[in-house]
């Protein structure tokens, strides 16, 4: 039982992790029906701004947390919205109304070149920090055995929900989040009633970017390095979670992020790590054989 | 009643646009004034809903002019020209189904329509116009029946506070009661508001009784022109539009 609460919370930290970089995949697909392959590469440069940032902030001779950690958390927001920005910009906006793969293929190759440019820039080997927030509180200690919380953890997780809280209002109450969901279900009636779809396309990016630099900054709490292949898997598990919470869904991509960070946990817990990734994506595909449209995903039926 | 002889509000000239190799319009002149009602009338795929498309820039004109209100508007972006308070309410209504009637009206005003106190009053015209959709106010556009997306595809065209309205085919699949309804509301807003509106139409017969002057359009082009009235005697529009419509 307390091996039990251990690995669940862990894996609500995973999974919290996840979900963050699911919401960029399922937003992009939402508004521009195309899965965006270089957001786990946006996600690392996220962490390796992060890490920059910190760096920065400590050799300047800070040492109150809690500000490194806001300082943190917007400035690697911001440059890593930058990088979102252009990535729509330079390559997928020329081609928005070429043939339907083609946007895709130009995703792949951004991601090769975020990677690469990470790794020319940055150095292939992996780049550690020092554990800025250290500590934690034992829930339950019984012989041996402690079930504890680490207050890494209780930032991570306090940030993804005080973050989506924001985002949530944001989509469901602002102007701008009118605009995105208007352009997700009719971009022409959007622009004819004086919606200027690139910008809101635009921004959807930034914002899936923003929000997967704050995995990239728990990621890099949470485990104490980056390295620049680190988008890939991240990439890859967060794109599963946002299909099998139901593409297209926000609270989907939460969803499925907090299940393929249980799974994952769980499986490494009472099975072996070797095969967690196996875990992750046989449930994935089971899901998919019985609810194709995700945990979440809408029945494509609207009344005309 | 009728419209003073003002500079038109919407002038186009010479239009050219085609979808992919079929060409659409080929070279249509129609003029608006301020204070009209002009209805376009023809038969399906005669041009009329590409006409409207056009003017917003979606498909781009090949050739020709539009101007609203002395100023060229024949490249402008689509969401500019909305922004400069021409409202639709398009071909097949596209209401968002997954949003609230609320919401559908907060997006017709949202660009052009900010200030509070104005889109208030927008709001309580569109309800008192068509109260069926205060009642629907939280339900998502997708549920409603087609009369009340109709509604509300005005009513969010409305929310703008155009200058210029186009209605896309407002009777088509309505109940004749309900077809009535919003015949009468178009009414009530050009003599009560001074708006002014462009109806395309298939009812030509409802089309051209509530106009003041009508556009024919016949495989892309203008081939006639003249007041409701005049355009009701001509023996070819009975023929051609009318047959078999009811003659109420």
């Amino acid at each position: 039982m307390d091996y039990f609460a251990q690995q669940l919370i862990n894996g609500l930290v995973l999974g919290s992790i996840y979900g963050l970089i699911a919401i960029g995949y399922t937003m992009v697909y939402g508004i521009v029906g195309m899965i965006n392959f270089a957001h786990g590469d946006i996600f690392m440069i996220g962490g390796f701004i992060a890490l920059i940032t910190f760096l920065i902030l400590i050799s300047m001779g800070l040492t109150a947390v809690p500000v490194i950690l806001l300082v943190v958390l917007l400035v690697s927001m911001a440059i890593t919205a930058v990088y979102g920005w252009a990535v729509e910009r330079i390559a997928y906006r020329p081609l928005r109304h070429s043939f339907r793969l083609a946007p895709m293929l130009s995703a792949i190759g951004m991601s090769f070149v975020l990677s690469n440019f990470s790794q020319v820039t940055q150095g292939a080997q992996v780049k550690p920090i020092p554990p800025l927030i250290t500590g934690g509180h034992s829930l339950y200690e019984k012989g041996d055995f402690v079930v504890r919380l680490s207050n890494v953890q209780i930032v991570v997780v306090i940030t993804t929900v005080v973050l989506l809280a924001i985002f949530t209002w944001l989509v469901s109450r602002t102007r701008l989040g009118r605009d995105m969901r208007a352009c997700e279900q009719d971009q022409t009636m959007a622009a004819l009633l004086g919606v200027d779809v690139d910008r809101t396309i635009s921004m959807t990016f930034v914002i899936g970017a923003a929000l997967a630099a704050v995995a990239g900054i728990m990621y890099l709490l949470y485990y104490g390095l980056v390295d620049f292949y680190m988008g890939f898997v991240a990439g890859i598990k967060a794109f599963t979670a946002a299909v099998l919470g139901g593409i297209g869904s926000l609270p989907g991509a939460m969803l499925g992020g907090l299940a393929i960070g249980l799974i994952e946990t769980f499986w490494s817990a009472y099975f072996s790590v070797e095969y967690k990734d196996v875990a992750a994506f046989s449930i994935l595909i089971v899901v998919l054989i019985f609810m194709p449209t995700g945990l979440l995903g809408r029945p494509e039926v609207e009344k005309v | 009643m009728s419209a003073p002889s003002a500079t038109p509000l919407l002038a186009i000239r010479g239009l050219r646009a085609s979808y992919g190799k079929v060409e659409a319009l080929k070279g249509v002149d129609l003029v608006i004034k301020p204070g009209e009602i002009v209805t376009l009338i023809g038969a399906n795929g005669a041009g009329k809903s590409t006409l409207m498309m056009t003017i917003f820039g979606k498909p781009r004109a090949r050739a020709g002019q539009i101007e609203f209100d002395g100023r060229d508007i024949t490249g402008a972006a689509t969401h500019d020209i909305a922004r400069m308070r021409i409202a639709q309410s398009p071909e097949g209504r596209r209401i968002f189904p997954r949003m609230s009637v609320a919401e559908n009206l907060q997006m017709g005003a949202d660009a052009t329509n900010s200030n509070d106190a104005d889109r208030t009053v927008s709001l309580e015209r569109v309800l008192t116009l068509f109260p069926r959709l205060k009642e629907r106010m939280t339900q998502r556009g997708g549920t409603l029946s087609g009369g009340e997306q109709q509604m509300l595809a005005i009513g969010r065209a409305l929310m703008s506070r155009p200058r210029l309205l186009m209605l896309d085919e407002p009777s088509l699949g309505l109940a004749p009661l309900i077809a009535r309804q919003i015949f009468d509301a178009i009414r009530i807003l050009n003599r009560e508001d001074g708006l002014t509106v462009l109806v395309v139409e298939q009812n030509a017969n409802h089309a051209l009784r509530l106009a003041h002057r009508g556009y024919v359009m016949v495989n892309g082009l203008i081939t006639l022109s003249g007041t409701g009235t005049e355009l009701l005697a001509r023996p070819e529009i009975r023929a051609a539009y009318l047959e078999g419509g009811r003659k109420t």
